[in-house]
């Protein structure tokens, strides 16, 4: 019982706990720019790639190859190793400008490579996952290839794969903590700090909450979308 | 007028098309002639080849034997400009497939706009006409799940349509229709045959195909078997199994 006692003592102290709220906020807020930088760039990047990848004929080939290469090599290696690749490697190449950008902007590149791979994949399923037919009446319109995606397929596709996407960034928003492994002062990593220097665990509790805090809302927009498609189909179905 | 200059050559040549999937021979050696302002109607039981050459016809499928020619243009050649052929040709499929993230007038719009270059306001005018002509100018705004199978599928129609195309395909329009819904499509397909419009129709429909054809075919497992003027082919086929086809849909329509 004394163990246990001391345990909880050391995470739920509220006087520790309101003390390392300033420190863990300040680097929560490199979280949440990271989370936001990232974001907007793997929604582009992932449905570049996953257009590319349902490029048709034989002269896209090595494009596709490309990106079929790209999202098995970033979806395979764990995000810690491509933060050590990007963090440690980039700056070592010397290449001037892209070896001299802060921790944190590597940590944004690294958190885009991964989740751009995942995206990638979401993306693709919702572009198969709308009817040969729609291509067909498109074409069949005159529409060109591109035309075709742009209007018809693409939009299509972005609506039915929202919840999903907003599932990995979940993931995305709580993988902005790993990237500390490169230096980055973000929450956890200022959490760890104020706990060595106070003896005592509640500035973890703190980035906790802040992580909590960001993804609740997200997690319920995802399920009120399912529930509202839901609903619709259903009423479609009668 | 074809644009070749040479008046007497029929708008639409099929010359010998076979075409296979896998294994399976779809087309055998199909050949059809269809002049302009006339009305074609192809019969024949499911899967006996009627959609897969109206398929053919817009180059939504390839054509592996054989020569077709619209317009005086070989569209069976490498080089042809597909997305210049398919605006002269309008096609109507059994399932309407309109764009469900798109209104009625949206979808009436876009390829006019987006494949010819016309401006916001001429196709938005162009469209609300069409749609009035139809009755469903107040359902311009709504989205195509809003509206029953009937309006659906004379919106895909109104669609084709704003694409001003010297031909119309019509796979199997009526199809997916409940029977009370079934004349009001037919009424304005009756209509654009009296205004003169180029159609080839694959149709269940006897008495339609019957009132509207120049000239029926008959397709059987893949091949024309028998064609000919609507009379011929209803009153005195001359090939046993369009005799026995025949009997058997009348049979059907009786029952029901």
């Amino acid at each position: 019982m004394h163990a246990l006692h001391e345990v909880l003592h050391a995470f739920f102290n509220l006087h520790s706990f309101t003390l390392a709220m300033p420190d863990v906020w300040a680097g929560f807020q490199v979280n949440l720019k990271m989370m936001a930088v990232a974001e907007v760039l793997v929604l582009v990047l992932a449905l570049a790639i996953a257009i590319v990848r349902g490029l048709p004929g034989r002269g896209a080939k090595p494009f596709r190859a490309l990106a079929i290469a790209y999202t098995d090599f970033f979806r395979g290696t764990p995000i810690i190793i491509v933060a050590f690749f990007v963090g440690f490697g980039i700056p070592g190449l010397q290449l001037g400008y892209i070896s001299s950008r802060s921790f944190t902007t590597y940590g944004i590149v690294t958190l885009t490579l991964v989740y751009t791979a995942y995206v990638t994949e979401v993306y693709r399923a919702g572009i198969e996952s709308v009817h040969a037919s729609q291509r067909a009446a498109a074409r069949s319109l005159g529409l060109s290839y591109a035309q075709t995606m742009r209007y018809v397929i693409v939009p299509q596709a972005v609506r039915r794969v929202i919840p999903p996407l907003l599932n990995d960034f979940v993931g995305l928003q709580k993988d902005t903590a790993i990237v500390s492994v490169i230096g980055v002062a973000e929450a956890a990593s200022l959490s760890q700090q104020f706990s060595t220097q106070n003896g005592d665990f509640p500035s973890y509790l703190v980035a906790a909450v802040f992580f909590i805090l960001i993804t609740i809302p997200l997690a319920r927009f995802t399920d009120h979308l399912v529930a509202q498609r839901e609903r619709r189909e259903r009423a479609q179905a009668f | 007028m074809s644009s070749n200059g040479n008046a007497a050559a029929p708008f639409v040549q099929v010359k010998a098309v076979s075409k296979w999937f896998g294994d399976l021979q779809v087309l055998k050696e199909v050949s059809l002639d269809v002049g302009e302002h006339n009305v074609v109607c192809l019969i024949g039981a499911s899967g006996s080849g009627k959609s897969t050459l109206l398929r053919c016809l817009n180059m939504l499928e390839r054509v592996e034997e054989g020569e077709i020619v619209v317009d005086g243009q070989r569209i069976t050649h490498d080089k042809i400009d597909v997305n210049a052929l398919r605006k002269k040709i309008g096609i109507v499929f059994q399932a309407y497939n309109l764009f469900p993230h798109m209104t009625v007038l949206q979808n009436v719009m876009l390829a006019p706009r987006k494949a010819r270059g016309v401006s916001r306001d001429d196709a938005e005018g162009r469209a609300r006409q069409l749609l009035g002509r139809i009755g469903l100018e107040e359902k311009a705004d709504e989205y195509p799940d809003r509206l029953s199978g009937g309006q659906q599928q004379r919106v895909a129609i109104v669609r084709a349509l704003a694409m001003e195309p010297k031909l119309m395909l019509l796979d199997e329009i009526t199809s997916a229709l409940d029977p009370q819904l079934v004349s009001d499509v037919l009424n304005l397909v009756r209509e654009l045959a009296e205004s003169g419009m180029t159609m080839i129709i694959a149709t269940h429909e006897m008495g339609f195909a019957r009132e509207v054809a120049d000239k029926i075919c008959f397709l059987d497992n893949g091949r024309i078997l028998e064609e000919g003027g609507p009379e011929q082919i209803f009153r005195d086929p001359r090939e046993p199994r369009t005799r026995e086809f025949l009997a058997r849909v009348l049979e059907a329509e009786k029952m029901s």
